[in-house]
């Protein structure tokens, strides 16, 4: 089995889409959060994987295509972005200010977190930049002296974890206006989050892009500076 | 076929962000250029919206399933994740809930003030 499908070209990216489709319908009949279409369909595959006894490095390679096009998605998020270009001009200060708070709240907190735990430097640099994109947060880590490829694992789980929760953070803590809903998810959860913010609608999309792009930037800019600490 | 143009129009800001980063000593990611030099495409008439609107729409609307493999990889990991388990968990939930609600609570704020201020 393991030979067939490492010499068929279609079978990753097959299992991706079947894995994802049965992923929305399960989250559509149910309609609870938890139940995240990424996060099934991960489930989903994990699951055939070691089911069939198939490495996770077959797989990957196969599902190549699903994962090319994350670059150009991103950068399309551009789109969205300018069809708001007005109400992204007359509140940039509130934006900024938001990002920047969110910022300084995950590298603080990680600060915190990693005083209270006794972590090492290099435990600590691999959860500083974990809020922010995988291409970011890796090259910090590594720049830093912690363990890339593990903040790349919290980086995809932190934005699921965001994804399953922002509706319920937005409902606890009072946060309505769809501007600050996708300031919101984008700073705390970058990309994957940002899938979420779409569905919920166009500001909160383009808002939840424009994120990304900020947090990750100050991220990038402020992490070497806080890294020092511990 | 127009969809096929559109679509390289968009892959050619890609790499062009991809320039960029290979080019400028910044910390900042090829998805990243590309994403600022798009938008700035866009705003200086450079590229019409017309132009790439439908495969953008079509991108960002398949955003999460772009993500499934890298999600499952996590699973690769998962000694490395257990030896540092309860500072993962504490960084993966708390801390994610604060950014998320420091974030948004500090927008709203200042979104609903400028509002005031003007009516």
């Amino acid at each position: 089995m393991s030979e067939l499908l490492q010499n068929s070209a279609a079978w990753g990216v097959l299992l991706t889409m079947a894995a994802f489709a049965l992923g929305t319908v399960i989250n559509r009949r149910t309609g609870k959060a938890i139940f995240n279409p990424l996060l099934l369909a991960a489930v989903f595959v994990v699951v055939f994987l070691s089911v069939l006894g198939i490495p996770y490095a077959t797989y990957k390679a196969s599902a190549a295509p699903v994962s090319y096009l994350l670059l150009p998605a991103t950068v399309s998020l551009a789109v969205p972005l300018y069809e708001k270009w007005e109400l992204l001009c007359r509140n940039w200060a509130a934006i900024l200010a938001g990002i920047l708070a969110g910022v300084a709240a995950s590298l603080g907190s990680v600060l915190v977190l990693a005083l209270l735990l006794r972590l090492d430097h290099a435990q600590y640099v691999t959860l500083l930049p974990k809020s922010v994109t995988t291409a970011i947060s890796m090259d910090i880590a590594a720049e830093l002296g912690g363990m890339a490829a593990l903040t790349g694992a919290l980086v995809i789980l932190t934005g699921i974890v965001g994804a399953l929760l922002a509706e319920g953070v937005f409902r606890v803590f009072g946060i309505t206006d769809p501007i600050a809903k996708g300031i919101g998810i984008g700073s705390a959860a970058h990309a994957v989050g940002t899938a979420k913010a779409l569905e919920m609608g166009e500001v909160e999309g383009a808002m939840s892009g424009l994120a990304i792009a900020v947090a990750g930037i100050l991220t990038a800019l402020l992490c070497p500076v806080v890294a020092n600490l511990i | 076929m127009e969809l096929l143009f559109e679509f390289a129009r968009i892959l050619l800001f890609c790499f062009a962000g991809e320039l960029c980063h290979t080019l400028l000593p910044l910390p900042i990611p090829a998805s990243v250029y590309g994403l600022l030099l798009l938008l700035a495409a866009l705003r200086l008439g450079a590229v019409k919206l017309a132009q790439v609107r439908r495969a953008a729409l079509f991108l960002t609307g398949v955003f999460p399933l772009l993500f499934v493999p890298a999600a499952a990889g996590v699973m690769e990991l998962w000694a490395e994740l257990q030896a540092m388990l309860l500072p993962a968990v504490l960084a993966l939930i708390p801390v994610t809930v604060l950014v998320m609600a420091v974030s948004g609570r500090v927008t709203q704020h200042f979104v609903r003030r400028k509002e005031r201020d003007h009516v």
